[in-house]
Formats: C-alpha cells, sequence, structure tokens
C-alpha cells in the first residue's frame, strides 16, 4: 500500500506511472475475486505480481485487459482515465497481453495467427513486418511455418511478436515461464529486459521466487484478492517473499494432539499412469491415515490432487502399489465396494463428479449413499428412505435450497458442497478423502464445512484433506504433506512446521514440475 | 433482440410441451409444404391427421392399423430409451429388426409343417436372440476397441439388407413361390402364424408383448437401480464412475436391450402383419423409432402416444397418396420435421427466450471463461 501511495504523489510529475489502479473490486458468485486493489506500474519497469492460485492475479490483469469489468474502482493509463470495455479498447490504448495458454491456431501459420490479431489486418508485407519485429528483438521465428510444428517456446515467441506488432506501452505475461524450457526461459529474459529498456513496461504474474528476484524490479503481492505487500524482490529472500505471499499469521495449529496408535488406511507404493491430456502421474506414494486424524496434502492444483482423490476411491486404475483399508488391500476393489468398507470420497468438482447436475437432490443424494444407507434394496430404488436422508442432509448442514427436489445446479457453490460433504459424512465414513473442500466457496460455507470435518475426525474417523489452501490445512490438519509433480514428501506435523517451511516446498515444487 | 437465457433448472412445464409445440410446428410447416404442392392444406391435414380416426367410412380399416403399426414402433422405441438415456447412440435398431425377423423366421420355417403352441414361442425366443446378436457388435467393438456404435450399428443395418435377401433369394425361398425372392407365408400354417387375437381389432400378440414391455419399462426406469445407473450415465459418465456404475456393463446392456426387443418387434412383424420374409419387408420401423423414443421424451408413456401419432401418419401418408396424389416422400418428410421441430423446440427447456439486449453484467463473467483461463 505504501508503495501505492507514493506513486499516487507522483502522478503530477512528467514522468508518473504508466497504470495507476484505484480501489479495483471485482466478485464473482462467492468469492470476493479482487478486493479494492490498488497498484502501480512504473514507466520501463518490470514489475512483478505474485501471489498464490486463487489470490486474484488472473481477474486483476483480466480488469487491466478489458476482460472483465471490474464492480468498483478505476484505472488511469498514462495520465488518462481508462475502462476498457474490451480487449480490443485496451489494445488500442497500448497494452498487450501473453496469455498463459497459448491462443493460437494449430493448422495456421506464424503470419496468419498474427494477422488475425492485429485490428489492421493487411495481408500484404506482413512476412516482412513480422521478421522485422523479431530480428529487432533477436526472436528467432519463420512467419511460413505451421504453429502445430513449434515448440512451446517458439509458439510463445508468436505471441510475444503479436503483441509487439502492435506496439505496446505495457505487455502482461501470464506465467510466461510454465511451459518453457531453462533455456527458452534465459532467452525471454534477455527480451524482457530490452523492451523494458526500450520503454515498454511489463507486468510479470508469477509465483516463481527465484525468478522473479532475478528478473523484477518491483512486486506486488495478493493474497485472498488484497494487496498484502509490495517489495523490490531483489532485496528480499525467497523465503521473505514466500511468507508474504502465504501469510504470517498464525493459525489454530497445533491446538489438537490427538495422534492415535490405529492406523485406519495404509497407502504404500501407490503408482499410477494417467494417459489423460494434462494427467499427471503418481509416483511411489506412501503415507499412513491414523483414526480421528485429519492428514492435509498441500500442493498446487495439477500436481495430481485428482489423480490421488481417483486412485482413493477407485475411478482410476493404479499401476502399482497397495490401499490397506483396516489391514485390507483394497486397490483392486471396485468403487462401490470401498465405500461399503467405509472409504468415502469428495471430488473436487462439484458438478459432473461429485453431483449429476440437472438432478434432484434426492437423486443426488443416491448417488454415493446407494450401498452404505441401503437405500436401494435388492436394486429397487426406496425413493421415500433416499428423500428422507436428503432432508437430513439438507437440515444437517444448514443447506439453503427450495427441497429435495430441487437440481444440483442450481445450488450456490457453498450450499452445494455443504450438501455434498455432509452427503459423505452422515454415511459414517472410515476414511474420507476429500478434494478442494473449500474451493469456490463463501467463506461461512467454508467455515462450516471445515467444522464438519474436524467433528468427523474427533468422532474417530481418518481424514484425507487435499487442498491448495494452506490457511486452511494449517487450520484443520494434524500433519502435512506436499504432492508435488505426483510424488508426496513426508509428512511434517502441523505443530511443528511453519507456513514458510511449506510455502516454499510448495514454490520449489511447482519449478520442479516446469 | 431476441435471447435466450439459460434457466436455473430444467422446465418440466417446457419438458411436456415441447413435443405438442413439435406438432403444431409440423402440421404447419406440413400444410405449407402441401400448398406449395399445389393441394389444398387444410384437406391433407385432415386426410393425414382426421380421417383415419374419425371418418366413417375408413376408420374399420385405420383403426386396427393404428395399433398395428403403432407396436413395433413403440417396441423398438422402449429399447432405444434405455441407451438414449445413457447416451449410447444406437442408430441401428432397423438392422436388429431385420436380424430378429430373419432368425425367428428361420427357426419357424425349418419346424414347417410341425404343428405345436410351442412353436410360435420358440420363433419369439430366435428373434430376440437375433436381434440380441447383432446388437452385441456395435456393444463389444465399442467396449473392446472404442469404436462408435453410431457407425457401426448404422453400417449393420445395410449389411442386414443385404443378409435379408440372400435369405429370400437362397435358403429361406419358398419351394411354392414360382421362385420370387420370398419366403413362405407363415399364414400357411397356424402354429406359426401371428394371428389376430381379436377379429376386426388389429391386436395381435405384439401389441400385448408391447403392452406389458410399456409397464415394465416404466418400472425399471423409475424404480431400478439399473435405470438410475443409465440416467446418470447419460449426464457424465465421471459421475456415472463416481457413482460405482459399471459403464462397459451398462453399455453393453442397454445395446442388448434395444437389440432384443427389436428383433422381437421384428418377428412379431414377420410372422404376424407382414406374414412372410421378403426384401421388401425393411419399411424403416427401425429408424422411424428413434423419433418415436426422442418425441416421447425418451418416457415409456410419451412413446406409446409418440408411437401411436407416428403411426398416424404412415397411415393418413398413405390415404394422401391416394386420395390426393401426394408424392410417397412426402410423409417422411413430415416425420423428418416432427423430429427437427422436437429438437428446436427442446432448447426450451433449459432456456426461456427473452426480449431485449443482455442488461447487467452476467456476460461479463462468461466472458472470462471465453477468454484464456489461467
Amino acid at each position: 500500500m505504501s508503495k501505492a501511495d507514493t506513486h499516487r504523489t507522483d502522478a503530477g510529475r512528467q514522468f508518473g506511472p504508466l497504470l495507476c489502479l484505484q480501489e479495483l473490486s471485482k466478485a464473482y458468485p462467492g468469492v470476493q475475486a479482487c478486493d479494492q486493489i490498488s497498484m502501480s506500474i512504473d514507466h520501463s519497469a518490470i514489475h512483478a505480481l505474485l501471489g498464490e492460485n486463487g489470490a486474484g492475479k488472473s481477474t486483476l490483469v483480466k480488469m487491466i485487459y478489458g476482460l472483465v469489468r471490474p464492480d468498483s474502482g478505476s484505472m488511469s493509463f498514462n495520465g488518462s482515465a481508462f475502462a476498457p470495455a474490451q480487449p480490443r479498447t485496451a489494445r488500442a490504448a497500448g497494452v498487450a497481453m501473453v496469455f498463459q495458454h497459448f491462443s493460437l491456431f494449430e493448422a495456421l501459420t506464424v503470419s496468419e495467427n498474427i494477422l488475425l490479431s492485429l485490428d489492421d489486418a493487411q495481408m500484404a508485407g506482413i512476412a516482412e513486418r513480422i521478421r522485422g519485429v523479431a530480428e529487432s528483438y533477436h526472436l528467432l521465428l519463420e512467419p511460413g511455418r505451421m504453429v502445430g510444428d513449434l515448440s512451446a517456446g517458439e509458439r510463445q515467441r508468436v505471441e510475444i511478436v503479436r503483441c509487439l506488432m502492435q506496439n505496446p506501452k505495457l505487455l502482461i505475461m501470464d506465467e510466461p515461464t510454465s511451459v518453457l524450457t531453462p533455456q527458452e526461459v534465459d532467452s525471454l529474459f534477455g527480451t524482457l529486459r530490452r523492451l523494458a529498456g526500450e520503454g515498454t513496461s511489463i507486468l510479470y504474474i508469477s509465483h516463481k521466487l527465484e525468478e522473479i528476484r532475478e528478473l523484477c524490479a518491483d512486486a506486488t503481492i495478493l493474497r485472498q484478492g488484497k494487496v498484502v505487500d509490495s517489495c523490490d524482490p531483489r532485496e528480499c529472500s525467497a523465503e521473505q517473499l514466500a511468507e508474504m505471499m502465504v501469510g504470517t499469521s498464525i493459525g489454530r495449529a497445533g491446538s489438537k494432539q490427538k495422534m492415535r496408535d490405529r492406523i485406519l488406511l495404509r497407502v504404500a507404493g501407490l503408482s499410477l499412469e494417467n494417459s489423460a491430456p494434462f494427467g499427471v502421474n503418481l509416483s511411489d506414494i506412501n503415507f499412513d491415515l491414523h483414526a480421528g486424524e485429519i492428514l492435509g496434502i498441500a500442493g498446487i492444483a495439477g500436481n495430481g490432487q485428482d489423480e490421488l482423490q481417483g486412485a482413493l476411491s477407485g475411478e482410476l486404475p493404479v499401476s502399482s502399489g497397495q490401499c490397506q483399508l483396516h489391514g485390507e488391500d483394497v486397490i483392486t476393489h471396485s468403487s462401490s465396494r470401498r465405500r461399503k468398507l467405509g472409504l468415502l470420497t469428495a471430488p473436487e468438482q462439484r458438478l459432473g463428479h461429485a453431483a449429476s447436475p440437472d438432478m434432484s437432490l434426492t437423486e443426488n443424494t443416491l448417488l454415493s449413499g446407494t450401498l452404505r444407507m441401503k437405500l436401494a434394496p435388492r436394486g429397487i430404488v426406496d425413493w421415500k428412505h433416499t428423500r428422507r436422508f436428503a432432508t437430513d442432509i439438507i437440515e444437517g448442514f444448514d443447506v439453503r435450497t427450495s427441497g429435495t427436489q430441487a437440481a444440483a445446479r442450481s445450488l450456490s457453490g457453498g450450499n452445494l458442497q455443504k450438501f455434498l460433504i455432509g452427503r459423505e459424512i452422515l454415511q459414517k465414513p472410515e476414511v474420507l478423502v476429500v478434494n478442494q473442500p473449500t474451493w469456490g466457496v463463501d467463506a461461512n460455507a467454508a467455515a462450516a464445512v471445515r467444522r464438519a470435518l474436524i467433528q468427523l475426525a474427533d468422532a474417530g474417523s481418518g481424514i484425507l484433506v487435499i487442498s491448495q489452501d494452506l490457511d486452511e490445512l494449517l487450520e484443520i490438519s494434524d500433519r502435512i504433506a506436499v504432492l508435488s509433480a505426483g510424488r508426496l514428501s513426508r509428512s511434517l506435523p502441523t505443530s511443528e512446521t511453519s507456513r514458510t517451511e511449506i510455502g516454499l516446498l510448495m514454490a520449489e515444487s511447482q519449478d520442479a514440475t516446469s | 433482440m431476441l435471447r435466450l437465457e439459460p434457466r436455473a433448472q430444467p422446465s418440466t412445464l417446457m419438458q411436456a410441451t415441447a413435443p405438442l409445440l413439435a406438432i403444431v410446428a409440423t402440421i404447419i410447416g406440413g400444410g405449407i409444404l402441401f400448398l406449395i404442392l399445389g393441394k389444398n392444406p387444410f384437406e391433407s391435414i385432415r386426410i393425414i391427421f382426421w380421417d383415419p380416426l374419425f371418418n366413417e367410412a375408413l376408420v374399420s380399416y385405420t383403426r386396427p392399423q393404428l395399433l398395428v403399426k403403432a407396436a413395433p414402433l413403440v417396441m423398438i422405441a422402449l429399447g432405444l430409451s434405455f441407451g438414449f438415456r445413457a447416451g449410447i447412440w444406437n442408430i441401428g435398431a432397423e438392422g436388429q429388426f431385420v436380424m430378429g425377423a430373419l432368425a425367428g423366421s428361420a427357426v419357424g420355417l425349418a419346424l414347417h409343417p410341425m404343428q405345436g403352441i410351442w412353436i410360435l414361442p420358440l420363433m419369439l425366443v430366435s428373434g430376440i436372440a437375433g436381434g440380441f446378436v447383432w446388437a452385441m457388435i456395435p456393444a463389444l467393438l465399442r467396449v473392446y476397441f472404442r469404436t462408435n456404435e453410431i457407425l457401426v450399428s448404422l453400417m449393420l443395418v445395410y449389411v442386414s439388407y443385404k443378409i435379408l435377401t440372400a435369405m429370400v433369394t437362397g435358403p429361406l425361398r419358398s419351394p411354392i413361390g414360382y421362385n420370387f425372392p420370398e419366403s413362405r407365408s407363415f399364414h400357411d400354417n397356424p402354429s406359426m402364424h401371428n394371428s389376430e387375437l381379436i377379429a376386426g381389432t388389429g391386436i395381435h400378440w405384439g401389441i400385448v408383448i408391447t403392452g406389458l414391455l410399456v409397464i415394465l419399462c416404466y418400472y425399471v426406469m423409475r424404480r431400478h437401480l439399473f435405470g438410475y445407473h443409465v440416467n446418470l450415465m447419460g449426464q457424465s459418465n465421471k459421475v456415472a464412475r463416481f457413482a460405482g456404475v459399471r459403464i462397459n456393463l451398462v453399455i453393453v446392456v442397454c445395446l442388448g436391450i434395444t437389440g432384443a426387443l427389436a428383433g422381437l418387434a421384428g418377428i412379431l412383424e414377420a410372422s404376424g402383419p407382414a406374414g412372410k420374409l421378403s426384401p421388401h419387408f425393411p419399411v424403416g420401423y427401425g429408424f422411424t423409432a428413434i423419433i418415436v423414443a426422442f418425441l416421447g421424451r425418451l418416457h415409456p408413456i410419451g412413446i406409446v402416444l409418440a408411437g401411436l401419432l407416428m403411426a398416424l401418419t404412415y397411415i393418413g401418408g398413405e390415404l394422401a397418396q391416394f386420395m390426393l396424389d401426394a408424392p410417397a416422400a412426402a410423409i417422411q418428410v413430415f416425420q423428418g420435421m416432427l423430429l427437427f421441430f422436437l429438437v428446436a423446440a427442446d432448447v426450451l427447456v433449459n432456456y426461456r427466450v427473452r426480449i431485449g439486449t443482455p442488461g447487467r453484467p452476467t456476460s461479463g463473467a462468461r466472458e472470462v471463461t471465453a477468454g484464456s483461463s489461467s
């Protein structure tokens, strides 16, 4: 905040900041993505925007690029008011953006792709213009090649050249190095420094701390939609940055000391090969889960969280390893049989995985409750009994809905999550595996879900909570391990660990994956 | 400007009224079609939709025919509805219908001139088996080799036509038929003949069995866990897998049910109303049943109503052919229009029509998903 303030006073000078944001806010249903964000970016600066997933980085830059309209607040660009209604307006003003996931047509050539994005499209001489821009920034690029044949680094160069053709004053780069090799990263940094040297400002979004320390002179740190700090990353250690990123307040960790001896679930040498696009392989996962214990699995999404949940629930076939429930290996059991034995799961994706969107809550109760609640004796559904169970969930977990006949998709994220967690908890699981229990859920519902999980553990069940939200894990879990690139670290007792330690582990693991 | 706005919840009212809207639109569209053909549109519509039911001079023929034509349509559509609910697209019920007729007929003809009350039931069981086996080809190819069941089942229709022709010009050709490419008439042997049970009503065993199947299917859909699993798969395989549904098993069973019922309809048709096998035996019931299934909302009761309506267009179409000299293709256009308008009207189940431009920034949130996510 202090930095933003000084810049505001600078605005009267001849060389004020290029972009100035004042109290920008944006809310989505159930989540305040950006909360009164104020910051500024100087001319010719490489400015880092740092934060964990879900901190509001993407929403913020989408507002600057005109993809999302802020609910409140104002922006000024180059000294004049700036409120782009669409990306075209932002581009015209001099803002360009390179997305994390490339937006290129693989079946078209480099020239054609670039031509498509130019507002003043002219086929004649485009190849020469591309060569000119590419050479002046030492970006090797052949305009006639098919994009489908290019490597990730080359594709990114296409995106960058495409932006540079518009002579931007501000270039936004969203996680640009996540798909690059170290050599490509070096060459990208060279280009960015040259651009900054020639007067283009760069807003650089990342959660890779070393990179930011190397490249950026300013940094704004976001956490849960708010600006929590700003600094010069060159003068901070990676530990300090990590601490700012994940926060420093001390949670309730360590208040519970109830390690019990009885092992409910023992996973040993679990490996899984995922052939799906963007799938992650799990390799040699080992952990024990005790009765009455909450084991937290931290880590950034896309590191094997969904695969771990699928392997434990029986939805994904594993290639090797054991999963012992009460000493019985269930790894070859179907998901129904595991459920019968008391191993229940609550997947991350609510609609389309944990719940059937168009079906009523009653029908969704049947989805996972058939066996343990005996809702369909001898295959014949007892709808009356099922409806009663649905009503129990709705009442027991304060689900706000018009009734048991409401379609699952008509519920808000928080209410649906309370329903889905309640559905599993009321089945009295021996072991409950929950993936991202409070993702996209409002604060009240999130607190209710966490409370319910703690109660379940206190009643003697073992709970595995897979979550990106470190605050959440520090609050509710007894032990924490980090899942990164499909590998699980050893677990640390929550009371003996610090955010900094885990935050660093998470950031490191992210570097290891890319 | 007209605009479609997603509903929070599918409208049950629209689910019921969409087929009616489609029928009204078809009648209007059909009227225009006849106008272009130079016929009086009102008279044409009356001949197709009214005369078969209420014209005193015709009803003694048309009313029984309505049941005779509706029964196979409903029977096949009931089978199809399981697969369609689960998202398994068996387009080849026509082929399973033909193979059921062939298998059942072959058993019956092989036993001729034997007599016995058990012969017709045996033929029906063989018919079921014939259709079932034919449907297992796309089912097993899909499960083991991930082929597309739409293509495989559709292509097998044309294979079945060829087999039918080969059979009626070869092993199954009638020895007393002057070398015509057709089988012996089932009417020749009372043990093989699926005859009219009550004279003048058109009611044969197929209609009785169809009635029982409607009740059974309704029960399975509504009360049995299998019906629930089928519906879950229709929502998404991911949900179904989470619920513990054995997806490949459901695929095989759904295709098997369709094949079995189509095969049963085939042998009932061959041994009853058709009376014999010939290359002209298939009249497209297997394809029309697809329209019946969707028009009936994949619901057993709806399918009965839709089957009767389709039977009406068949009979009305025949009347229009000889009373108005309308082209035979006109009725297929009619049936096609019905499905087309139904699909269009179905949009209203999940969306409502709004007039005017979007007011508030709900569109902003959509742009996020349309743009690049990070």
